[in-house]
Formats: structure tokens, sequence, C-alpha cells
């Protein structure tokens, strides 16, 4: 589904990613955990092209798309629901979700709206209500349904469980997971819950300052020594 | 009474032309942060397009008055918005993503440009349209004899700019292209995610400033009977100023701030100087800087995010 091979990326002279290969498979969920500043959220950013990997290859179902423009990658099937959720604060709910199926064929809309609604009811009380009044969690859950409203085959997830209360984080949990199996999205999600995450995920990935530096299955990853000492500590 | 009357009449044909103008600055700014200096002038070109078309249209042999203002109209608006695309594409594209004064000092230029232009290509003389619209109503008449008159000029003016308007404010608020302008306001990196080509959406704000403008254009060249090259210079400024009353980045705020700003205009001209009537506008300008830098309908950014 997707492939990163060797992707460097800098914010003007600061190199933050210093070549990075990850795989993901169809229909898996895979996770990548890191310390704060490790690169996460800017390598979901590079394979949706801002900012732009400067050496490496990026490549979607066998297709490269490196340089690909931005707008053109949603349409290739990626949906993102990036770190700080970036709601449009001044539109409504139903127009974020608008917005969001601006590129899946109009006549799904009402089904996806549906669906979205079914996953999040929330978001269907709060419908009419301008995005930027809604609370952390649910515009945690608009950012989601948004990206889900564009039928993407693999959703990228940056932090959804940032700030949220327990309850609300297990709700998006069992979200992922159901998006996955259900409608079989493949799902690459950035956590800083490592638990959680490796619980739920079939791999994972550890980035340490811009670099992988160790993978395997998520059972591995969570029996393994230095990641309980480094990311699971005082965890769950 | 009656006097007070004929200025709020006078007021809201001007306001309605500055509200026009005002909204292609509004836009702009709300979409790149950019105060395009040059949009005076494309409303200038505007104004030469009329008196351009009208020529053509008398060419064609189109006597029927309704039909060589609709030609006027539609040609002028084309011409023009292909202007303000071209602009955009060739002096503000190139610098997007530098510093902000690299695209302000670019527009300024190009505000420069477009006056020589237009002064090289038909003169510096002044240039006259004919009448085409006479006549008004006598709306009340004083016991002295002075009447008020509305012409059906001024009709027409307030008719189609509220027409404009609240076709325009259909498209931001209903439609999809008005949901992707909204959107690249708001983020410009999330519309891209979700698949707006934002290049696309910010050449399309210049089209839609442009074209309103030279609605402008047209009904300033039919009301006054005369224009010249320089006319955008203060035009420009006065609906900058309107936009920036009226709260920059707010479409409403533009029409409301237009309006205030023509009538504002017409009862200083009525009881005070006609000589410093600019004046009275741009004062304004100041104080609403000064005390209410967001304007009467902008606020100021506190927004949960
Ligand atoms: N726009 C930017 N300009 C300059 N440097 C940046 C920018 N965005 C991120 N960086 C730097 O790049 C590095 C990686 O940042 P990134 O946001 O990808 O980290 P992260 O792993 O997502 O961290 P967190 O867990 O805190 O979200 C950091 O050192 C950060 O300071
Ligand atoms: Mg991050």
């Amino acid at each position: 589904m997707l492939e990163v091979e060797g992707v460097h990326t800098y914010y003007g002279a600061i190199e933050a990613l210093k070549g990075v290969d990850i795989e993901v498979r169809e229909g898996e969920i895979v996770t990548l955990i890191g310390a704060n500043g490790a690169g996460k959220s800017t390598l979901l950013m590079t394979i949706c092209g801002s900012p732009r990997a400067r050496r490496g290859q990026i490549r979607l179902r066998g297709k490269d798309i490196t340089q690909a423009p931005m707008h053109e990658i949603v349409r290739q099937g990626v949906a993102q629901s990036p770190e700080g959720r970036r709601i449009f604060p001044r539109m409504t709910v139903l127009e974020n979700l608008q917005m969001g199926a601006m590129t899946a064929h109009p006549d799904n809309f009402e089904r996806n709206l549906g669906r979205a609604f079914e996953l999040f009811p929330r978001l269907k009380e709060r419908q009419h209500q301008r995005g930027g009044t809604l609370s952390g969690g649910e515009q945690q859950m608009l950012a989601i349904a948004r990206a889900l409203m564009s039928e993407p085959r693999l959703l990228l997830l940056d932090e959804p469980s940032l700030g949220l209360a327990p309850m609300v984080v297990k709700q998006i949990f069992q979200v992922i997971e159901q998006i996955n199996r259900e409608e079989k999205v493949t799902v690459f999600l950035v956590e800083q819950n490592a638990f959680h995450a490796l619980r739920l995920a079939d791999r994972g990935y550890v980035m340490v300052n811009g670099r992988i530096a160790m993978q395997g299955t998520g059972r591995e990853l969570l029996a393994d020594e230095e990641v309980r000492t480094a990311y699971l500590e005082g965890g769950h | 009474m009656e006097y007070f009357l004929q200025q709020l009449i006078n007021g809201l044909t001007l306001g309605a032309i500055y509200g026009l103008i005002a909204i292609g600055y509004t836009m702009v700014y709300g979409i790149i942060g950019m105060i395009n200096f040059a949009h005076g002038d494309i409303y200038m070109i505007g104004a030469f397009m009329a008196i351009i078309w009208f020529l053509v249209t008398g060419l064609l042999g189109i006597t029927w008055v309704p039909l060589a203002i609709l030609v006027m109209l539609v040609l002028s608006m084309i011409f023009t918005a292909t202007y303000g695309w071209t602009i955009e594409r060739f002096a503000y594209k190139p610098l997007r993503g530098s510093q902000r004064l690299a695209a302000l000092i670019s527009a300024i230029g190009m505000s420069i440009f477009l006056e020589n232009y237009v002064q090289l290509l038909q003169g510096a003389r002044v240039k006259p349209l004919q009448p085409m619209v006479q006549g008004g109503i006598a709306v009340m008449e004083r016991a002295d004899g002075f009447v008020v008159n509305l012409s059906y000029l001024q009709i027409i003016i307030m008719a189609l700019t509220l027409a404009l308007m609240l076709g325009f404010s259909q498209l931001i608020s209903r439609t999809e292209l008005g949901r992707r302008q909204r959107a690249c306001e708001q983020d410009q990196t999330m519309a891209a995610l979700l698949g707006v080509d934002v290049d696309r959406t910010i050449s399309i704000t210049f089209v839609i400033g442009a074209a309103l403008a030279a609605v402008a254009g047209v009904m300033v060249t039919l009301y006054y009977g005369v224009i010249d090259f320089y006319i955008g210079f203060l035009a420009g400024l006065k609906a900058f100023t309107a936009a920036v009353l009226g709260g920059i980045g707010s479409i409403t705020g533009a029409m409301v701030g237009g309006l205030l700003i023509g009538l504002i205009e017409a009862y200083w001209s009525a009881y005070f100087s006609v000589e410093y009537k600019d004046v009275a506008a741009f004062s304004i300008l100041v104080l609403v800087l000064i005390f209410r830098p967001y304007g009467i309908l902008g606020k100021p950014e506190i927004e949960k995010v």
C-alpha cells in the first residue's frame, strides 16, 4: 500500500527526517511511536507533500507520489487527520464534513455522512455548530470523520488520543479498529499513547531523532525492554 | 429634510460602487493576507472597458439601451477579470511564500504600471461617455421648488449592486466553490490535504474581485460620464477604507463599509465642504485603524484551534 524509502525532509537547514524507511501493507494497522520532536508528524505531512521530501521516494500502491501536487494525493486514496486536528473553525461541522467529501463521488455523500454520524453520534447533534466552538474531543472526532468522508484506502492519523479523557480515547481506538475491520481501510497511526497503539497495531515502528530505530509486531515492541522503559513507563 | 433625503440617495449610490470595489480588497486579503494595491486600477480598467464596449455596441448597431448596457457589463467583466487573473499570475504568484513586503511592493508597482499603461493607450485626457440613461422619479418637492430626484440610473446602480451582493453571498455561503474559498482563507494546508487546488482558488478570488470591480467601473462611467486613467487611485483608497471600516476579511463588512463611506462622503460634501470630502473618508480610515483596527464586523482573533 505505502512504501517510504530513504526519505529526508528539511525545515530550512534543519534535517527533520534523516533517511526513513517504512512499509504499510494493505489492510494493516501500523503504528509509529517516538518522543516529542522525533519527526513523526513531519513524516505524515511529507507523505502528503508538505514539506516535500528532499531525497528518497514515497510510493502508493506502486505509484511514485513523491512529487505529486498536494491536492492530488487525496485523490490517490490517502486521507489524513493531521496534528492539531486543523478543523476549519469558521465552518460548521457539516461544512467541515463536506470539505472532506470534496474528492469523493457526490452520490455517496449521504451514505458516507450517515456512516460518520453512526461512528460519532455527537457530530450529528452538533452538525450546525461552528467547528471552532467544539470541544477538543469533538474536534478530534470531526477530524477523523472528515478524513473518512473522502473514502480513503489509507488513513493517516496523527495522535488522535492527544489531550482526551480516557473514555473518549477508548472510543476513538474502537472506531479506528472498526474502520479497519469493517471497511478495509489501511491505517497508519502516530501515537504518544504507545500502550494502546501497540496493542491495536499489527506492526509498529519506533522513531528516534528523525530515524527509524526499531520495528516489529505490536506484541514484540510491547514486550521490548527498551520500548517499555522509554515509552511505556508510567503509562496506561 | 428634502436635502437630507437627496444626499441619502446620492450617498447610497456612491456607497454601492465603493462596496463592489471593497469586496475585491477584502477577499484577496482574506485568502492571501495581502492588500492588493492594484485593485483600484482594476476598477479603472473596468471603467475604460465600459467606453470601449460602448463604442463596439455602437458599431454593432445595438441601439436598445438595456441590451447595450448588458453587453457592456458582461464584456467588461470578462475582460477585466482577465486582467485580474493575469496580474495575480505574473505579479503575485511568483512571490508567494516570500516576505509580505515583496508582494506589497509588487502590487504598488502593478498599480503604477496599469495607470501608465492606460495613459499610454488611451491618453491622459478625460474620456467622456454620452448619457445612456436619463430621467428619473421626483420623490418629493419642497415648497421652494427643490426636488428630491431619484434617477433611473441610480435605481439601476442600487438594484444591480444589491442583486450582485446577494448572489455573491449565496455563492460564498452555499456552493462548493464558496466552501473551497473559505477553507483556503482558514487553513490552506488543510484545504490542500482535502484536495483543494489552492493556487486555482486564489486565482478565482482575483477573477471574482476584478469582475465586481468592473461592474463598479461601468456604473461609474455611466453615472459621471467622464473618466480618466487616474480615477482608480482615489476610489481604490476609499474602497480600501470601506473594507477596513467594515472589518477586513469580512465580505458583509465590505458591503456595509462601502455604504457608510458613500454616505459619509455625500453628507460631508453637502453640509461641510465639497473640497474636503476626501479628507472625511481618510480621517475615518485613520480613526478606525487607531480605535478599532478589526473594523465594525471583523472580530479580533479569538478562536479555539
Ligand atoms: N514548521 C517547522 N519549522 C521548523 N522546524 C520544524 C517545523 N515543524 C517541525 N519542526 C522540527 O522538526 C522536528 C520534528 O518535528 P515533528 O513535529 O515532526 O515531531 P513529532 O515527532 O511529531 O513530535 P510530537 O510528538 O511533539 O508531535 C522537531 O525538531 C521540530 O522542532
Ligand atoms: Mg507530532
